[in-house]
């Protein structure tokens, strides 16, 4: 409840909420803490931390060599953790991890989550796992009162959606489009039916992402969507230009 | 099977929403296939014409005498057409894939084999095909990348990761997100998420249900063990299924051992001790990964048997103890396919010359009249760059060189 309360609180006083990502390690923590400094100062709302995996099956190619390069470089999940506490503690805006599910099983899912608590982390994006493989990790998740955050495709049913409305919680991922993470969505008139099927399975607010990559993206789904989110984007302009580059990027968005 | 795609502990489907409407159809489209007796007559029928099968059985008489035990029998997976077991799994999943009104096939592949194979299937039945192959198997198994260029089909070098099979397999995936409505997953191994670990292995069961048949016409009577190598698991399913439950056939899959078993360098899960249970590429099973999940990198000399996961299927039966793992070592599979081509003028690809290793280790300790069948699950000479420079042949190499400098010119 806590994060969807959030999410309604902010949206009270915003058209639209700004949800970012980063891929924890990449290129550094020292960089993804200037990285976030300048999203929270320039008024995102919500920020998804990507633990990486070697193996993230349903990333595009700038999220895939964040997550290989942050390995690389020998970041751990440990450090993660130990990260995201540090972000939650010092900026107040929910913090969420996201990755895939062998990083949560490999962790030891209990121990996952009572360090996801201790940490302050509010949600958790695991999209390899559904909530029928996951019965265990939606239990925990009701027990540390952690949003497990459920994600909409366009391919999936009025049924589905609708059953998976039975798990989810804090907010609904809808990805916009097929595909991966990184490649420029449209927002047409198929996208509007879509949404309105979003609408209809669920009362928990409505985030969408996937190639959302600038002002014009982000005015097409205001009023329609709570919250956009900016993925591989705001990746690339801190390999293009570097972190100072992320705070104008953000404030133009709105 | 259960209702979640686990077997025992292992396996289930755990895919990104995108393709959960996909699998609903797949999971039915092989529900109905399997109900229906004129869908395996079809393919018994096509399996005939198009790829050779019934395979032979063949008594491997010189290797017997030489070892002195256990009569030798080899299944001839490499008489398939294209050369391996592949196109059993391929050809079954093309007619589903008729079945199911999809227009593009894409495809991992390895060795190279499944790709092939799917880029025959795909030329046969009018499919667009698309196959991912890790960089470094591109290198490994060039002759096979021309092959599916030539039939037409795209072949995509991945460079990612560790460039090798478990990367080709993700980017097969990331295929299959963006172009689901169009496109069926032609999974070429019995890994992956439900229903591809049963799917695979029922199409592969043909292999079993000949040479039981074989065998008894033969040997009159079952073998006593049965040897097949074991990358994602496919042909030593296929092979296995002939024989489970038979309580004195025992079964083998002999794996990856790279250069040992304690030299990191290895594709070995179920024998050794560096496995664990994990989850990715879409099912649970025992992989190659470090304390925190993430993947290792593996070794061997087959690019087939180079990777991190194994069958969930597989797993479980290991786990209730009725199959055995064992492994082989490049140095032992280069001696036995050497001793197998000098003495039988057969030569195994370097992923079925494991099962070879095995067999040559145990047959001595059998009786004369006890039969083994070893599972030939491909043919070498997709592997005549790799083989050639193991046995850093001589004359071969001249020719290479000579041949790269008229290109030159
Ligand atoms: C000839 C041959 N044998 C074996 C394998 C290993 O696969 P599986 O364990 O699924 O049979 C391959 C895979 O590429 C192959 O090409």
């Amino acid at each position: 409840m806590l994060l969807e309360n959030t999410i309604r609180n902010k949206r009270q006083e915003k058209d639209i909420l700004l949800m970012t990502h980063i891929v924890l390690g990449y290129p550094s923590f020292a960089t993804n803490r200037k990285v976030v400094a300048q999203m929270v100062e320039n008024g995102v709302d919500c920020i998804e931390m990507q633990i990486p995996f070697s193996e993230p099956m349903a990333d595009g190619p700038v999220i895939l060599k964040a997550n290989q390069e942050s390995l690389a470089q020998g970041t751990s999940v440990k450090e993660c953790m130990a990260f995201g506490a540090e972000m939650a503690a010092e900026y107040d805006i929910p913090f969420l991890f996201m990755t895939y599910y062998n990083i949560v099983y490999k962790y030891g899912e209990e121990r996952f989550f009572k360090d996801c608590q201790k940490a302050n982390i509010q949600g958790l994006i695991i999209p390899d796992l559904s909530p029928e493989m996951g019965e265990n990790f939606f239990k925990l998740a009701t027990t540390y009162q952690i949003a497990p955050i459920l994600i909409y495709a366009p391919t999936s049913t009025n049924k589905r959606m609708a059953s998976l409305n039975r798990s989810a919680n804090g907010f609904i991922y809808c990805a916009a489009r097929r595909g991966v993470t990184g490649t420029k969505s449209s927002f047409d008139e198929d996208f509007d039916t879509y949404l309105a099927r979003c609408k209809a399975a669920t009362t928990l607010p409505l985030a969408v992402g996937f190639g959302i990559q600038d002002r014009a993206d982000v005015a097409s789904l205001t009023g329609k969507v709570d919250m956009a989110v900016i993925g591989s984007q705001t990746i690339r302009l801190v390999d293009e230009k570097g972190p100072e580059a992320v705070g104008p990027f953000i404030a133009g968005l709105r | 099977m259960d209702t979640k795609g686990y077997f025992g502990n292992w396996g289930g489907a755990f895919i990104p929403e995108i393709l959960h409407e996909t699998f609903e159809q797949l999971k039915i489209s092989y529900a109905e296939a399997r109900k229906d007796p004129a869908f395996w007559q079809e393919y018994l029928q096509l399996m005939g014409s198009y790829s050779c099968r019934p395979t032979p059985l063949t008594y491997a008489e010189n290797l017997t005498k030489h070892f002195g035990g256990a009569k030798i029998f080899i299944k001839r997976e490499d008489l398939n057409h294209t050369g391996a077991h592949k196109a059993n799994n391929v050809m079954g999943q093309g007619l589903l894939v008729k079945k199911m009104g999809k227009k593009r096939v894409i495809a991992e592949t390895g060795a190279g084999q499944h790709g092939v194979a799917t880029a025959t299937m795909a030329a046969k039945f009018g499919f667009e095909c698309t196959v991912y192959m890790g960089e470094v198997d591109v290198q490994r198994q060039r002759p096979n990348v021309f092959w599916m260029e030539k039939m037409g089909a795209t072949v995509i070098p991945v460079k990612d990761g560790s460039r090798t099979l478990k990367d080709a397999i993700n980017e097969a995936f990331r295929d299959w997100v963006t172009n689901v409505d169009s496109t069926h997953y032609v999974f070429g191994t019995a890994c992956g998420p439900a229903p591809f670990p049963e799917m695979v292995s029922w199409f592969q069961s043909i292999i079993g249900q000949e040479a039981h048949k074989q065998i008894l016409e033969i040997h009159g009577r079952m073998p006593a063990k049965i040897y097949a190598c074991v990358g994602g698991g496919s042909n030593a399913m296929g092979i296995f299924q002939g024989f489970l439950g038979k309580d004195n056939v025992e079964l083998i899959g002999v794996e990856a051992g790279g250069k040992g078993l304690h030299s990191g360098q290895h594709a070995s899960r179920l024998c050794g001790n560096d496995a664990t249970p994990g989850i990715a590429q879409g099912y649970k099973t025992m992989f190659l990964q470090n304390d925190e999940g993430q993947m290792l990198e593996t070794h061997s000399v087959s690019a087939g048997l180079d990777y991190v996961g194994v069958s969930p299927i597989l797993v479980d039966l290991w786990e209730q103890k009725k199959v055995r793992f064992e492994s082989a070592t490049d140095a032992e599979v280069m001696e036995a396919l050497d001793l197998t081509m000098k003495m039988e003028g057969i030569i195994p690809a370097l992923e079925s010359a494991h099962a070879f290793v095995q067999a040559f280790k145990e047959a001595p300790k059998l009786g004369k009249d006890e039969a083994i069948i070893i599972n030939q699950s491909g043919r070498g000479d997709k592997d005549i760059f790799t083989i050639a420079h193991a046995f850093d042949d001589p004359s071969w190499k001249q020719f290479i060189i000579d041949r790269a400098k008229e290109y030159d010119k």
